[in-house]
């Protein structure tokens, strides 16, 4: 296999990331040159410049020629420029955009110009992530997105519970990273290889040693389910959650995550794959996706009713959120497990369309909690009590949020989660579709809560909540972006997101 | 993209949307704005859908019908997400269209009736018009993801409008019950449908939601082979999958023993909310197991209908017989909610075509029918402030409007001849004397028919019926009035009396003039009767 040498497709391939690192110098250099009165701005500056380049990201598109894996690897196999990675790029670029501009409504925050440097940095990190086809650029791009958001977890230095955060974010994270580089120095060992399509090749039919590829899938598994959140990696989400900066949460549970499982997608299939994937000529091939799909399904199973059990019991708004979290990455892993037997690409095509509206909707739960707790310093959420008659919008665009979550029309998670069961069930996964949809109802009791305390429950204190104009950004577009790919914009969202799925079977 | 395009059916849907938007957009004090708003929003869609009502051309259908072909009047058939199977296709037959003008009376009753709530209006009336929306869209939907899209939009403004607004004692636990009940009915349904859709399309090569290629799919035998390879002959997609859809929608239809949400969430609920709600919500369920349930897979309700008539026949009489031991004057009329819904359930299960028809009589006059009744139950407790049966009494005197139409609607409940309930209740039980008429028979009532038994012991419900109407009526309306006690009942308003007149004028006029609906419901039916007696 030959790698592209086109010099301007390379270019083209990785312009996002080399727009972002301009951005980020130049936000450094304004945080610099800026006084203070004018530095309350320079939010808008990251933010607007990442959704800016966003929208480049999905003006750009693909090669004309796609289709043809050769072209699509460039930079010496390190970066495949496919629909797969552009549209988990979006998503991820505009998580940080929004996360850039909700941080305007933290007055600490709103000034520190290194800290939206930092986030555009880690951002490159996701965008590179949802790109990379090199077990190099893997893990650089895992720990770029990794180190940069240790440090924005533990931003707030004065405060004893982002100390915390940030610590612990920092040690289980290194430890997972350990586990993922073993796993990937084990994979390398055994084929010589690291780009991982002509790795998956010799993992197929170089009749490699069985337990020893399993233990470098299982490895490489437990870095995958530490960034996503999955149980029984989960340990750290809750606590990283609530002490983190909140827009480093929202950032967190988007961003981080979008990026991880458009990785976690192209790995899965390129370095495992299932037989009918490969050319029908080969000799002893060998099928290693039966043990990440029930790795997949079983993942899903316990983070899921795990996730939303746990959070049942939440008091917190944001440890509620993170134990969501948990219970949405069970339902992604539906998803996941539905797409070796999918030829169709309806499972990976689910799961991107998933994340898309899962990023948004989690930048609009978040946005309204920082307003929120600046506004009374709690989150707790029986604080959140008569938001509805303090403010009305707000209170709206949280249920929003909550119903997308719990995919309740007409809000984007219904499609999605629609998508992801009738996924499962084609792939023969009915009994985890069924799980899912146990789980589904199990969520809505906690969202429905908030709701109730929210519209039912009589404030303490009934001034209104103030709303910057940065926030106001970041809530219309994210809100408009949960309503519309739940009803009309459905189909053009699903067809990028089949594209990219269909990107995801082009193989050797 | 556009495959016929009436604009109707769309506009019908959209004239709440669009209300419930421009009412959020008020600022808070427009109070009153915000009822004309919804009030003119809802008056709108039900003139819309009286136009619909009348202008559905039955000899069309019935034409449709002869040549074995689904028949849906004000098409709007747009694509939307193509890549899944799925359209805005939107579209009456001759069981949608009643329930159609059905949600928009009870919609614009229920802002009249709702006009004196004071505490955030703009609010309310803004879920109850998504409320009405949700409803309009499940009954208008020929494809069956967006029935099951707004079957599920209808849920959510529903929790809202009961733990925001209703009775305080309960309405959070009966919220999140009704809630949750209905929800777990509706993902089981989802699971049925999903099954069916792959199924069909394994068959046919046509992947979609849309009724019209799952009726082509079932006509085509694509349910009747197994489920899955390793399943036994007998186990076909039909026979496996109906007792799903159906019992999952059935919730909310109220099944027995699936009803238990229903009697506290119609307690719980503000008036109106409970009109829509036992009056439109309940048909919701009915419509949706008919509709993705019996016509979808007739072979399966050929097998499982029998059975189940006999949950119908326990919700007919259990209904009215807990109706009759409540002292709450609003549980009464919830648990005869239970009882009349189950003489729907009943009248599909005799799967012949008088009693579908029956059936989808009873819809209509049973939802105008409990509008009325929670109207009047509101009417009352707001002016007196309780709903303990005994301590009432004597209310014809202070609200004689109230008293006639309460009256009026017991004996359409009792099913007396010249009303709505009459016409609709004779029918089920003529049908269920006949009992299916199978050809050949169907594998369970080969040997005794049992319909008749049904409908024999199906009648003490009625009777009880009687008796506790009657009973309300005279411990409630006459007797002595504790003037004591309720020092001050004020008359009621002018919005309240237009809305009980609207609702007792539809209850008269379908009770005289049948002809009004009947052939139009039979229209709709005759495809899904002649498939389960025709089909071997």
């Amino acid at each position: 296999m030959t790698f592209s040498t086109d010099a301007q497709a390379s270019v083209i391939a990785i312009l996002p990331e080399i727009l972002m690192v301009v951005l980020a110098v130049a936000v450094l250099v304004l945080d610099v040159f800026w006084r203070v009165r004018e530095r309350v701005e320079i939010g808008y500056v990251a933010g607007f410049g990442l959704l800016g380049i966003a929208a480049l990201v999905w003006l750009i598109g693909t090669p004309q020629q796609s289709g043809e894996l050769s072209d699509q690897l460039v930079l010496g196999g390190m970066i495949r420029h496919d629909d797969l990675a552009q549209i988990f790029r979006v998503m991820v670029i505009v998580a940080g955009g929004l996360s850039c501009l909700i941080t305007m409504g933290m007055d600490r925050l709103r000034v520190r110009g290194d800290f939206y440097a930092l986030v555009i940095i880690s951002v490159i990190g996701a965008s590179l992530t949802a790109a990379a086809s090199d077990l190099i650029m893997i893990f650089l791009a895992l720990e770029t997105l990794s180190i940069t958001l240790y440090l924005l977890a533990g931003y707030l230095r004065n405060d004893d519970k982002s100390t915390e955060a940030g610590l612990k974010y920092f040690m289980f994270g290194a430890f997972a990273s350990a586990f993922t580089l073993y796993g990937l120095s084990l994979v390398y060992g055994f084929t010589g290889e690291t780009n991982i399509y002509r790795l998956g090749r010799v993992v197929s039919t170089g009749g490699l040693n069985d337990p020893a590829v399993v233990i470098a899938l299982g490895l490489v598994m437990v870095g995958f389910a530490f960034k996503i959140s999955a149980v029984p990696f989960h340990f750290w989400t809750p606590d990283v959650y609530e002490g983190a900066p909140t827009p480093i949460t929202a950032l967190l549970s988007t961003a981080s995550k979008a990026a991880s499982l458009g990785l976690l997608l192209r790995f899965l299939l390129a370095v495992f794959p299932p037989p009918d994937l490969l050319p029908a000529a080969l000799d002893g091939v060998k099928d290693y996706s039966v043990l990440w799909v029930e790795l997949a399904a079983v993942l899903a199973v316990v983070s899921m009713s795990l996730g939303n059990v746990l959070a049942l019991v939440q008091t917190n708004i944001k440890r509620l959120l993170a134990y969501s979290t948990i219970a949405h990455a069970g339902y992604v892993l539906v998803g996941v497990a539905a797409i070796s037997t999918d030829k169709s690409g309806d499972g990976a095509a689910a799961v991107a369309f998933y994340m898309f509206m899962y990023v948004l909707t989690n930048i609009l739960a978040f946005a309204v909690v920082i307003l929120f707790a600046d506004a009374t310093g709690s989150n707790e959420i029986r604080d959140l009590a008569g938001l509805s008659r303090r403010s009305p919008w707000l209170a709206l665009a949280m249920t929003l949020a909550l119903l997308s979550l719990a995919g309740i029309p007409p809000a984007a998670g219904f499609v999605g989660k629609f998508l992801l069961f009738r996924a499962a069930i084609d792939s023969g996964l009915v009994w985890l579709a069924l799980v899912g949809m146990i789980n589904v109802i199990i969520g809505l009791y906690y969202y429905l809560v908030i709701v109730k305390v929210m519209y039912m429950d009589l404030p303490q204190d009934e001034a209104p909540i103030p709303v910057s104009l940065a926030h106001v950004w970041a809530l219309s577009i994210s809100s408009a972006g949960v309503v519309l790919f739940g009803t009309v914009l459905v189909s053009p969202l699903l067809d990028w997101a089949t594209d990219a799925a269909h990107a995801l079977y082009v193989m050797l | 993209m556009v495959i016929s395009f009436s604009g109707v059916l769309t506009g019908i849907l959209l004239t709440p949307v669009i209300g419930a938007i421009i009412i959020l957009l008020l600022n808070k004090e427009s109070k009153e704005q915000a009822r004309i708003i919804a009030a003119m929003s809802t008056g709108i869609a039900l003139l819309l859908a009286l136009g619909v009502f009348f202008g559905y051309d039955v000899d069309a259908a019935n034409a449709a019908a002869d040549q074995g072909q689904t028949y849906f009047a004000f098409e709007d058939h747009v694509k939307w997400i193509e890549s899944v199977g799925i359209s805005w296709h939107l579209g009456v037959d001759g069981i949608s269209a009643p329930m159609v003008l059905l949600t928009a009376i009870a919609g614009f009753c229920g802002v009249l009736i709702s006009w004196g709530i004071n505490d955030r209006p703009r609010e309310f009336m803004a879920f109850f018009l998504l409320l009405v929306a949700g409803v309009f869209g499940v009954f208008m939907a020929v494809d069956l993801f967006v029935l099951f899209f707004f079957y599920e939009l209808s849920i959510f403004p529903m929790y809202f409008l009961i733990v925001i607004w209703g009775w305080a004692q309960t309405r959070q636990y009966a919220a999140m019950k009704l809630t949750l009940y209905i929800l777990v009915g509706s993902v089981i349904a989802l699971v049925g449908l999903l099954a069916v859709y792959f199924k069909a399309g394994e068959a046919t090569g046509i992947y979609s939601f849309d009724f019209v290629d799952l009726h082509a799919a079932q006509v085509a035998g694509a349910f009747d082979t197994p489920f899955a390879g390793s399943l036994p002959d007998a186990v076909t997609t039909a026979k496996l999958w109906f007792p799903a859809i159906f019992l999952g929608f059935g919730v909310l239809a109220g099944i027995w023993p699936l009803h238990n949400w229903s009697p506290d969430g119609h307690v719980a609920a503000p008036t109106a909310v409970s009109m829509i709600h036992a009056g439109v919500l309940m048909k919701l369920g009915a419509f949706a197991a008919l509709r993705v349930g019996v016509q979808v897979l007739p072979e399966g309700a050929k097998v499982h209908l029998p059975w189940i008539v006999f949950l119908t026949l326990i919700n007919v009489v259990y209904g009215a017989l807990i109706a009759m031991r409540q002292r709450d004057f609003k549980y009464v009329i919830g648990f005869s909610s239970v009882s009349h819904m189950g003489l729907v359930s009943m009248g599909f299960a005799t799967m012949n075509l008088t009693g579908m028809t029956g059936a989808g009589l009873q819809m209509f006059s049973h939802g105008v029918m409990t509008a009325l009744f929670f109207a009047c139950v509101g009417m009352v407790y707001d002016r007196a402030h309780t709903r303990d049966i005994p301590s009432l009494g004597g209310f014809a005197q202070k609200l004689p409007w109230v008293a006639v139409a309460f009256i009026i609607g017991g004996f359409v409940s009792m099913g007396m001849p010249g009303l709505s309930g009459f016409v609709a209740e004779f029918p089920i039980f003529v049908g269920l004397w006949d009992g299916p008429a199978f050809t050949p028979a169907g594998d369970v009532i080969d040997s005794f028919n049992y319909y008749g038994l049904i409908a024999l012991i199906a009648a003490i419900g009625i009777i009880v019926t009687a008796a506790y109407v009657l009973r309300v009526v005279g411990q409630v309306f006459f007797g002595d009035f504790n003037a004591e006690r309720f020092p001050r009942i004020t008359s009621i308003t002018i919005y309240d009396k237009i809305a009980l007149v609207f609702l007792t004028f539809w209850l008269v006029l379908l009770g005289v003039y049948p002809r009004l609906m009947a052939p139009m419901i039979e229209s709709g039916l005759r495809l899904v009767v002649a498939s389960i007696q025709g089909g071997g």
